[in-house]
């Protein structure tokens, strides 16, 4: 009976979520598969949605992996680490519009060029976004996404032992690219596989994203979904119902394949054990390779984050001045009122989402541990449900069923329904650490005469504090960024930071996003910052406990 | 006290204002709006309404102060990226059985959403024409208050601002703009990769293809009717026009802007010289927000270009409606009118029938500066009818079909 519980407890989670897919499926029977077939785009719209996600996870995890590889305790890490933290949370839409003004022929890098170094005294007329292969939206993905992989690979880097591992590949005359690939990576990735296919499931159903970067003719499956569901007179409701039936299938379909991928990895890399192969050649391209794509690509996010801000205080900025001609507060003082109000209630719900999602899963790990369970895996897979299911198909059907229930349109509301995507991300990143923590020590606290509570408070948690404030600051990132959730379930009557900015950014006016996109930023910025000072500040006389963390 | 005397009096008033019907309708309407009135005092109206613009976000905020000073009714502003949002919202509540208490209570709408509305019976009214202030409405000078898309309104909305199609150009690039839809085409095809539109189905896209319609169909009145038998041919001269100009577009026609803002942005960027926007006085008011450079202008085709008019809903279901309907009235005040009409403000073209308004109202909207690029009303042209929506559904799916994916 005890060993059911996490999954009865689970299965109230998924419950809304599996409701909210099959409620909304439903308008897809009337007519919608037929007017889906008859969308010339369909083919296109479907290969552009499964490559730029599967692109763009691959490149994402073999980015991750080298940087791990090669950086994790060099110098080299720390400011990288240090750069990549605040911008895992940065909130997508943020992160493409402000990409999409460094990128465009009229953007910031032409600007920089321009005139002297490309004769360009208006804008040349390139394909640099939108382009039809989606190059630029997988560029976008990456950028977004690597930090999120990178930093669920530290929180899983301690349970797999990287340094004796290494040692004793490097005894066994390995490269160190190699010695890791063979060493770390198995156990490394099987600890990341989850988060993997949370990012491929976000890839091919980002809505934001490949609206702003991404190309139009067609868009993508799913900004195509979001366009039928927006649609003046709602007559693409089927449609796009029918859609969001494909883009489920997809989902499944292209984390089907990656199985495969990986069984394909696997072969690879048993074949390069087996021909004895020590790559000892690949280490210095491999640590090239690793810094000069890691710093280029927080450089590339940060800079595309200072364009938006130079942007709010922008008086006049015309192409192809590299810097604004005169600077204002203007566009800070005319947004400042509706900042404020909206600033706080996002704070208020991300904090109690947050909160409550880091009671649950401590909570369900300290009842797994004392209870000697073992993890359940289709428990755990249905905690998941929520990353891998896409919002657009999911949300309208949970909008319907809040609606019957009659809980919705309050700010409560909208915190139970955060509740549910900040739960698997807090969970995520929090399972590794609170797993991986050395047993023993509660053995030998408990013959010291320690209960149970005392173990748990002055013990555990503290030595978990690193782990739990960065998962904290992850859950409030998420909160902070939901859009179709606060939408949707607060009837437009919560008007969080996201809420506001995407309407405002429907509006595509650049100073004004630069003003929400750093307000956006800051929320999750601070919490992210307390999570890398605060431990540091605690463990100020334990440097052992800062090494625990990887640094 | 009451003398007998008084009693005929008030017999005879009574006796007259029944025989006068007009004079009865009012003191109906007047008792009625005192009602409303009452009721609405100390309601918040959530209004939701497209809030990608500055600009109408803080002239709905400053209306809120006005509604509070006046009526005692606060205004919240829902913003929307997207009006459908808001429709969608009230379609979920009729289905999950919720008839009253609402989210909406009132909806900035046009068009196919307001169409879609009231054929789904998800519309509360007619409330329109019995407001105070619908009178002072130009029913007959502008046809568009009361006709949306050609679907007779009805009362089920109540108009508050006027759109009509204009070109912008940036005369530090192009001095002289073309006059006529030929004259276009050819400026397109001289200057490649400088002019393009938002991609349809977005509305602004979707008027720009209307409005070649317009210019290309040899009997252009048959768009007030629905898309007939004869459609491929109407039609026919378009997909001409259009497969003329695409390899010269921006991008080579092989992206597309998604929207009004988007297009408005590559203007301002200097990646195209001619723009579209849906309102005369907004290069104006850019060009005083620093967003656009002071040499920008407006421009329209000979012959006319489309015009349509904004309206405001109240859902079946809101839970405020009697405010809503003070809100819907408040619009109509000439002094409301004319800040809208204001540049600085929004720049959208009034409602009202200025001829028919108190000499100091009057006064109030001449005495306008209506801004250094935008046209006076007579350079602003004939405002044509919108076609009926099914042309613009057949278009853009049309449209679709034969652009939406690149070769």
């Amino acid at each position: 009976m005890i060993k059911a519980l996490p999954r009865l407890g689970l299965a109230l989670f998924t419950l809304p979520m599996l409701g909210g897919l099959v409620v909304g499926f439903v308008p897809a029977f009337s007519g919608g598969f037929a007017e889906l077939a008859g969308w010339p785009g369909l083919p296109r719209a479907v290969a552009l949605s499964v490559g730029t996600g599967m692109g763009a996870t691959a490149l994402s995890l073999l980015l991750t992996g080298l940087i791990v590889a090669m950086l994790h305790d060099r110098p080299a890490f720390a400011p990288l680490r240090r750069m990549l933290s605040p911008l895992l949370a940065v909130p997508h839409a943020a992160a493409a519009l402000g990409l999409a003004f460094l990128l465009a022929p009229s953007g910031w890098i032409a600007r920089l060029l321009s005139p002297w170094a490309t004769d360009w005294q208006q804008p040349p007329d390139l394909l640099t976004l939108h382009d039809p292969m989606g190059l630029a939206l997988t560029l976008g993905l990456v950028a977004k996404e690597m930090p999120f992989l990178l930093l669920m690979a530290l929180a899983a880097l301690p349970a797999c032992a990287p340094a004796q591992r290494l040692v004793l590949g490097a005894a066994l005359g390995h490269g160190r690219l190699s010695a890791f690939a063979v060493g770390v990576w198995p156990p490394l990735y099987a600890r990341l596989r989850l988060p993997v296919m949370a990012v491929l499931a976000y890839g091919m159903t980002t809505v934001e994203m490949a609206m702003i970067l991404g190309p139009g003719l067609p868009p993508t499956l799913s900004a195509q979904i979001a366009g039928w569901l927006t649609d003046a007179g709602l007559r693409h409701l089927p449609v796009a119902s029918a859609a969001a039936i494909v883009q489920l299938a997809l989902v499944l379909a292209a984390m089907g394949l990656w199985r495969v991928a990986e069984g394909a990895g696997r072969a690879g890399l048993r074949y390069h054990i087996g021909r004895g192969r020590r790559a000892v050649w690949a280490d210095a391209p491999a640590r090239l390779a690793a810094m000069g794509l890691g710093f280029g690509l927080a450089g590339l996010l940060a800079l595309s984050l200072a364009g938006l801000g130079l942007w709010s205080v922008a008086a006049e900025w015309r192409f192809p001045a590299d810097l604004p001609q005169s600077l204002t507060l203007q566009t800070w003082a005319r947004a400042l009122p509706a900042l404020g109000h909206s600033l706080w209630l996002t704070a208020v719900i991300a904090f109690g989402a947050t909160g409550l999602a880091l009671g649950l899963v401590i909570a369900s790990l300290q009842f797994e541990q004392s209870h000697g369970l073992v993890p359940d895996r289709w428990a755990e897979r249905a905690l998941y449900l929520p990353l891998l299911l896409p919002q657009i198909a999911v949300m309208p059907g949970v909008q319907v069923i809040a609606l019957h229930l009659g809980v919705e349109g309050t700010a409560l509301a909208v915190m139970v329904v955060h509740l549910f995507f900040v739960l698997p991300y807090v969970f995520l990143s929090l399972a590794p650490a609170y797993r991986g923590w050395d047993s023993r020590l509660g053995v030998a606290a408990a013959t010291l005469g320690a209960g149970q509570t005392r173990i748990f408070w002055h013990l555990r948690l503290p030595m978990l504090l690193g782990p739990v404030l960065t998962a904290a600051a992850l859950g409030i990132a998420v909160s902070a960024g939901q859009y179709l959730p606060t939408l949707m379930v607060g009837g437009g009557r919560v008007g969080t930071l996201t809420v506001e900015a995407v309407a405002l950014s429907s509006g595509g006016n650049r100073r004004l996003i630069g003003v929400f996109a750093v307000a956006q930023l800051a929320l999750p910025a601070v919490a992210f910052a307390l999570a890398l000072a605060v431990p540091r500040q605690v463990f100020a006389n334990r440097r052992a406990m800062l090494a625990e963390r990887g640094r | 006290m009451i003398t007998r005397r008084h009693l005929g009096q008030i017999g005879l008033a009574a006796t007259a204002v029944a025989l006068h019907p007009r004079l009865a309708r009012a003191a109906e309407v007047q008792a009625d709006w005192q009602a409303v009135l009452d009721a609405g005092r100390d309601q918040t109206v959530w209004w939701h309404a497209w809030g990608g613009d500055p600009k109408i976000n803080d002239f709905i905020a400053w209306l809120g102060a006005e509604a509070e000073m006046r009526h005692g009714i606060s205004i919240e502003h829902v913003k929307l990226a997207s009006t459908a949002d808001a429709v969608a919202r009230v379609l979920a509540e009729q289905q999950a059985g919720k008839t009253e208490d609402g989210a909406v209570d009132l909806i900035w709408i046009n068009g196919e959403n307001f169409a879609a509305m009231k054929e789904k019976g998800l519309l509360f009214g007619p409330f329109a024409e019995g407001l105070p202030n619908w009178p002072l409405v130009d029913v007959a000078g502008k046809p568009a208050v009361v006709t949306d898309f050609t679907l007779p309104t009805e009362g089920y909305e109540s108009p508050w601002a006027m759109a009509q199609l204009v070109f912008e150009h940036d005369t530090a690039r192009l001095p002289v703009p073309p006059a006529t839809l030929a004259a276009l085409a050819d400026w397109i095809l001289a200057n490649p990769g400088r002019f393009t539109y938002p991609q349809p189905p977005d509305y602004l896209g979707l008027t720009f293809l209307k409005q070649v319609l317009y210019g290309v169909m040899p009997d252009p009145a048959r768009l007030q009717q629905p898309a007939g038998d004869t459609y491929a041919q109407d039609t026919a001269p378009l997909w001409a026009f259009l497969d003329r100009i695409h390899p010269a577009l921006w991008r080579a026609g092989r992206a597309f802007p998604q929207n009004e803002p988007a297009l408005a942005q590559l203007l301002a960027d200097a990646e195209i010289d001619i723009s579209l926007s849906f309102n005369p006085g907004r290069a104006s008011a850019e060009i005083a927000n620093g967003n656009l450079p002071a040499t920008v202008r407006t421009f329209v085709l000979r012959g006319g270009t489309i015009g349509n008019a904004s309206f405001v809903a109240i859902p079946f279901n809101a839970s405020h409606s009697a405010a809503a309907q003070v809100v819907a009235n408040l619009l109509l005040q000439p002094e409301i009118q004319a800040r809208a009409q204001d540049p600085n403000i929004l720049g959208f073209q009034t409602v009202l029938n200025l001829a028919a308004l108190p000499e100091e109202d009057r006064n109030a909207f001449a005495g306008l500066d209506l801004g250094v690029a935008t046209l006076s009303p007579q350079d602003l042209g004939p405002a044509l009818l919108e076609p009926h929506a099914s042309w613009m559904v057949k278009i853009g799916e049309d449209w679709l079909t034969r652009y939406g994916v690149t070769k």
